[in-house]
């Protein structure tokens, strides 16, 4: 444990130099707040004795949005929730849309192939913008370059395929918007072959940095138990768990898989990790970095795999949508680069194109919602390096 | 409330060796992909100057489509202003002057500013008379500015397809060379 007490006397000068409490505004324009996040802070010294996020800034009034619009018109408003990783949002909707249609087990293998590449490519490119910023927030500026050089190539890839870098609406309801052009399996191989050797560069400059160590390690500890409860997912909640205690690798696409993710061979990481520095606890910063950079690897792997079944898989990229949504209601939760990301549909009882109920939840919300109690008694200096390993967006925690 | 003693979170330090406290190893290796990187090809380009290559289906600002006669193609459907999920299309439709069609367009406005460039219009239009082209920097010094009305979306077709950036999309999925259709159109185009 690094949590331990120093000698009574240190304390005593530590906290015995009374100063006035004070409320700081951090963001909602601060750079290490990633986006528009408010946290005041009350701060006793230099250390912070509450933390209050304030949220709301970006609320787009997407769920009511998606009860007036089909559900195909709202693929583009799932774009922008998580505007890092529109692919995985795009999906987390078609598949609940496709749910309460009956379509679930309709859907092509291509169509399933397409949709599992652009969402692991997309899982690197969010993971690439998570840990390129978070070394910005700790100070270093070339990882973030790098990384951005990186996901540059995946935005590249993903124009050829649906003509936009960010918002992408390309997975919809019923499969994908278009097959894959023509000699982009080959550039996505490149792609990959050039990006597996860089991780190790984001090891030499962030995993083994002893800076970037000395401000994760043992710093905002999440234990299980509390991840579990605020329903923590993602690196967040895997980032706590420990194998050798026989926690599950808690991971939607090995415990629930659609898109046929049963088929791939992967692996999920979770804690201990060998290469942890002595001073790492499990459920720290650090350790929430590195399930993501190991994601990473693992994603790789899973588009590797994805490109050799493309060649072989049968069937459409695409199948009719229906016009009408039937009466009922479906709920589906994917494994988005930063957690759980459910949808949930519930359609007209009279038949009608337009949905009665559109509901998201949003993983980036939950987990944001420990910053409070994993934040308390640190030092302000340590809650950018805290917010920064949850990864959040706002436009999802706002929706 | 000041905060309990109990309640504050200490951290044990690692203490280095006096190797390590030197930071020389950490430096170096720092340093040496650092350095590396200066000395291998530049990924950045210099943008007003150079352009980016985009892909032709990129989505992009949007153009209405001639058809071989110069005339707009668009029927007046409705159908792209149903599909848009921004709303941003106006169509006011009128009796068509051509004996080809009933409809045409006598008013086809699209926002601009409030598109999010998604592509549905393209998609649903039975005709392939609205396209997104790869122009992507638009800019405006007025909203009015950025309202496209039918002479300005037709203006873009022109602009792209004499500079042959974008080709003519006649059939959804096929890409057929700008310049087939310049040599066709060796007349000065008519007013629509
Ligand atoms: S691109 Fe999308 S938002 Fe823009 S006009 Fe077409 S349908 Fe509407
Ligand atoms: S552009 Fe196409 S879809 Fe839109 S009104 Fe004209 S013909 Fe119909």
């Amino acid at each position: 444990m690094a949590t331990i007490f120093p000698p009574e006397e240190e304390q005593i000068i530590e906290l015995d130099v009374r100063t006035d409490e004070m409320l700081v505004s951090m963001g909602p324009q601060h750079p290490s707040t990633h986006g528009v996040l408010r946290l005041v802070l009350r701060t006793d010294g230099e250390v912070v004795s509450e933390v209050t996020p304030h949220l709301g800034y970006l609320h787009r009034c997407a769920e009511k949005i998606g009860e007036n619009v089909t559900p195909i018109q709202f693929i583009p408003y799932t774009d922008r929730m998580d505007y890092l990783s529109g692919m995985n949002m795009n999906l987390g909707y078609s598949l609940a849309v496709e749910k309460l249609c009956g379509l679930t087990d309709k859907i092509p293998e291509k169509a399933q192939v397409i949709r599992v590449i652009v969402c692991e490519l997309n899982r690197i490119a969010s993971h690439l913008v998570g840990i390129g910023a978070y070394g910005l927030d700790l100070g270093t500026f070339s990882p973030f370059l790098y990384a951005f050089r990186e996901r540059e190539m995946i935005l590249d890839l993903f124009e050829e395929v649906c003509g936009a870098r960010l918002t992408y609406s390309y997975v919809t309801i019923g499969g994908v918007h278009d097959d894959l052009p023509e000699g982009w399996l080959e550039r996505c191989s490149k792609f990959l072959d050039w990006f597996e050797p860089r991780l190790e560069e984001y090891h030499t400059l962030l995993t083994r940095n002893s800076i970037f160590i000395k401000r994760t390690a043992g710093i905002g500890v999440l234990p299980r138990d509390m991840a579990v409860a605020y329903g923590c997912t993602g690196p967040m909640l895997r980032g706590s768990l420990n194998r050798e205690k026989g926690d599950p690798p808690w991971d939607l696409r090995k415990i629930e898989p659609y898109c046929g993710y049963e088929q791939y061979d992967f692996e999920i990481p979770i804690p201990p990790f060998r290469e942890a520095p002595v001073e790492a606890v499990i459920g720290d910063a650090w350790h929430r970095f590195y399930v993501r950079m190991k994601e990473m690897e693992q994603s790789a792997r899973i588009v590797r795999q994805a490109l050799r079944k493309y060649e072989t898989a049968r069937g459409a990229h695409r199948i009719e949508p229906p016009r009408h949504l039937p009466p009922g209601e479906a709920y589906v939760e994917t494994e988005c680069p930063r957690g759980q990301m459910g949808f949930y549909v519930v359609g007209r009882p009279t038949k009608e194109s337009v949905p009665l109920r559109v509901r998201a939840r949003s993983s980036s919300f939950c987990n944001l919602s420990v910053t409070h109690e994993i934040c308390r008694g640190c030092l302000i200096a340590d809650v950018p390096a805290i917010v920064g390993s949850i990864d959040i967006v706002m436009g999802e925690v706002d929706r | 409330m000041p905060i309990a003693p109990s309640e504050v979170k200490w951290i044990d330090e690692r203490t280095l060796s006096p190797w390590d406290w030197l930071y020389l190893p950490a430096l170096w290796e720092g340093l040496s992909t650092t350095v590396r990187h200066m000395f291998s090809k530049k990924v950045t380009i210099e943008f007003p100057e150079q352009r980016p290559s985009v892909p032709p289906h990129y989505k992009g600002v949007h153009r209405l489509n001639r058809d071989e006669q110069g005339r707009v193609r668009c029927v007046a459907c409705y159908l792209c202003a149903t599909a848009c999920p921004a709303h941003c299309i106006d169509i006011v439709a009128a009796p068509s002057p051509w004996p080809d069609r009933e409809k045409y367009p006598e008013l086809f406005v699209i926002d601009e500013l409030r598109c999010i460039y998604c592509g549905m219009c393209e998609e649903a239009c039975p005709v392939d008379a609205i396209e997104l082209t790869t122009l992507y920097d638009l800019t405006g010094f007025s909203r009015e500015e950025m309202l496209f009305d039918k002479e300005k979306l037709l203006a873009v077709y022109d602009y792209t397809v004499n500079k042959g950036t974008d080709a003519i999309r006649t059939l959804r999925g096929t890409l057929g060379p700008a310049s087939e259709i310049l040599e066709q159109q060796s007349a000065p185009l008519p007013n629509t």
